[in-house]
C-alpha cells in the first residue's frame, strides 16, 4: 500500500483567501487544497485523485484560530485539531466538539490535520461532524463573487461529497453560543484511532429543571453522509432523561439510521453499537447539562 | 517543477532545490543523508517516519518538503550530536525497549515531544501521546518504561507517582 513516490503537480501558496479562490475559480477539478496533508497526501499516494495543483491554505491568517464571542463562536478552516483539543473555550462551551478532537486520530495527525479538511473531504465517518451537527454548526463559503453561510446538515450532499461547487472554499464553522444548562457529549467506536471510526455519536441537551427542553442527536459512519436522529429526538422532549427515555430514544435511533458494511464495520455490528453509544452519549450530556461533574 | 527552500535540520540551514512532489522524508533519507528515519506505511500512520517540527511530533512522509520550509526540523540524528546519547536513548536501550529498532527513531522523537510539555506522564497518558508509534516487536511494555525512567532522570518533574 502507497507508492514512495508522488505524481507531479504544481504546488501553490497563496496569501489570501481572495487569491485562493481565484485560483480554484481558474482551475476548477485540476486543483486540490492542502491543508494538513493528512488525507490528501495519502490520497495522492494511493493515486486515488492526480490533481495538477496543490493550494496550500496554511499561509493564511484569516483562516485560522478559534474566535469566542457573545453570541457565536468561529473556528477556522484551519484551526488544527490540536488546537481544538486543547482549547478550553472549546472544552467548555462545546464539549462534544472538544471531545472529538482529543479522540481522533494520532499526536502526529492532530498536529496538522485541520477542521475544514475534516469537513471538506465529507467521509460520512468525519469525526467533527456529529459534534458539530449537534451543536448546531453553520458553515462559511466563499467565493471570487462573494460568500454564503449554510447550516452544516446542507454541506454534506453524499459521501465524500460536499456542498462546495467548484471555485468554493470553507473559510469557516460558526457554533452559536449554548443555552444555559447545555450538555454535549461525543463517543468514537474506534477501529484504529489513525483510522475514520466505525461508528460515533454526538448528543447535545438543553435542561430546564430537569427537563429536557431540546435534544440533538448526530451519527457518523452509520448512513452516506453524517446525520441527525431527528425522530429520536422527538422523544426526549419535556421528559426526565432516565434510563427508559434514554433507552426509547437510542432504539428510534437505530430505524433512522441506514448503515452499510464496509471494511471497517457490518451493518449489524453499526445498529447495535449506535444504540448503546447514543444512550451513552445521552446520558452524559444530560448529567452535563444539570451542571454533574463530566466523568 | 523545482524551487529553492531553507531548510533547517538538526541546527544547520541548507538551501535546497527541491521538487514539489518531494516529502521531507525523501529529503531527509536521500539528499541529507539522515537515514535515522524510516520509510514505514508511507501514509502518516506507523510513526517510523516521525521527526520533529518546531519540537512537535511529525510525520514527514506525508509532508511536503516545500511544507517544511522555515521549521526547525529535529531528526534522530540531532539527539546525539557529538555522539552522547540522549538519556530517553540510554533508557531505551538500557530497558530493552528496541528489538529491531526500525520504530525506535520514531518513538524517541515523539516521547522528547511528550516529555518537554508533560515532564511527568502517567503509563496511561504516554500510551496516549505515543498511540501514533506502532512497534512490532516489543509490545510496548518496555518502551513506556523507558520513558518513564528517561522522565524520571531528565527530573524536571516531581518524584514518581506510583
Amino acid at each position: 500500500m502507497g507508492t514512495r513516490v508522488l505524481r507531479d503537480f504544481e504546488y501553490l501558496k497563496p496569501i489570501s483567501v481572495d487569491e485562493t479562490v481565484s485560483l480554484l475559480e481558474r482551475y476548477g477539478n485540476e486543483a486540490s487544497i492542502l491543508a494538513g496533508g493528512t488525507d490528501l497526501l495519502v490520497s495522492l499516494k494511493l493515486l486515488r485523485i492526480s490533481p495538477k495543483y496543490l493550494i496550500d491554505i496554511t499561509g493564511i491568517g484569516e483562516l485560522g484560530g478559534v474566535t469566542g464571542g457573545e453570541n457565536e463562536t468561529r473556528i477556522g478552516a484551519t484551526t488544527t485539531i490540536k488546537e481544538l483539543a486543547r482549547s478550553v473555550l472549546i472544552y467548555e462551551k462545546y464539549t462534544a466538539l472538544g471531545e472529538a478532537a482529543q479522540q481522533m486520530g494520532t499526536t502526529q495527525m492532530r498536529q496538522v490535520a485541520t477542521i475544514g479538511g475534516n469537513l471538506c473531504r465529507a467521509s460520512a465517518g468525519a469525526d467533527t461532524a456529529p459534534p458539530l451537527l449537534a451543536l448546531k454548526a453553520r458553515a462559511e463559503i466563499y467565493r471570487r463573487t462573494g460568500g454564503r453561510t449554510i447550516p452544516l446538515a446542507e454541506f454534506f450532499i453524499g459521501p465524500g461529497q460536499s456542498a462546495l461547487t467548484p471555485g468554493e472554499i470553507l473559510t469557516a464553522i460558526t457554533i452559536p453560543a449554548p443555552a444555559p444548562h447545555t450538555g454535549s457529549s461525543f463517543i468514537r467506536i474506534n477501529g484504529t484511532v489513525s483510522e475514520l471510526p466505525q461508528l460515533s455519536a454526538a448528543a447535545t441537551v438543553v435542561t430546564e429543571n430537569d427537563q429536557c427542553t431540546s435534544a440533538r442527536i448526530a451519527l457518523g459512519a452509520v448512513a452516506p453522509t453524517p446525520v441527525r436522529a431527528r425522530q429520536a429526538e422527538k422523544l426526549l422532549i419535556s421528559k426526565e432523561l432516565n434510563r427508559e427515555v434514554v433507552e426509547a430514544a437510542a432504539h428510534k435511533v437505530t430505524e433512522e439510521i441506514s448503515p452499510r458494511t464496509s471494511f471497517r464495520s457490518s451493518a449489524d455490528y453499526r445498529r447495535d453499537v449506535a444504540a448503546v453509544i447514543v444512550k451513552r452519549a445521552l446520558i452524559k450530556a444530560y448529567e452535563r447539562s444539570r451542571g454533574a461533574p463530566s466523568g | 517543477m523545482d524551487r529553492v527552500i531553507d531548510l533547517t535540520v538538526n541546527g544547520q540551514t541548507i538551501s535546497l532545490g527541491v521538487k514539489a512532489n518531494e516529502t521531507l522524508l525523501d529529503i531527509l533519507r536521500d539528499r541529507l543523508g539522515l537515514t535515522g528515519t524510516k520509510y514505514g506505511c508511507g501514509t502518516g500512520r506507523c510513526g517510523a517516519c516521525t521527526v520533529l517540527a518546531d519540537g512537535q511530533p511529525t510525520s514527514s512522509c506525508i509532508t511536503l518538503a516545500v511544507s517544511a520550509a522555515g521549521k526547525e526540523i529535529t531528526t534522530i540524528e540531532g539527539l546525539a550530536p557529538d555522539g552522547k546519547l540522549h538519556p530517553i536513548q540510554e533508557e531505551f536501550i538500557k530497558r530493552g525497549a528496541i528489538q529491531c529498532g526500525f520504530c525506535t527513531s520514531g518513538f524517541i522523537l515523539t516521547a522528547k515531544a511528550l516529555l518537554a510539555e508533560n515532564p511527568n506522564p502517567t503509563p496511561e497518558e504516554i500510551r496516549r501521546y505515543v498511540r501514533g508509534n506502532l512497534c512490532r516487536c516489543t509490545g510496548y511494555v518496555k518502551i513506556v518504561e523507558a520513558i518513564t525512567a528517561a522522565a524520571q532522570r531528565l527530573g524536571k518533574g516531581q518524584e514518581a507517582r506510583k
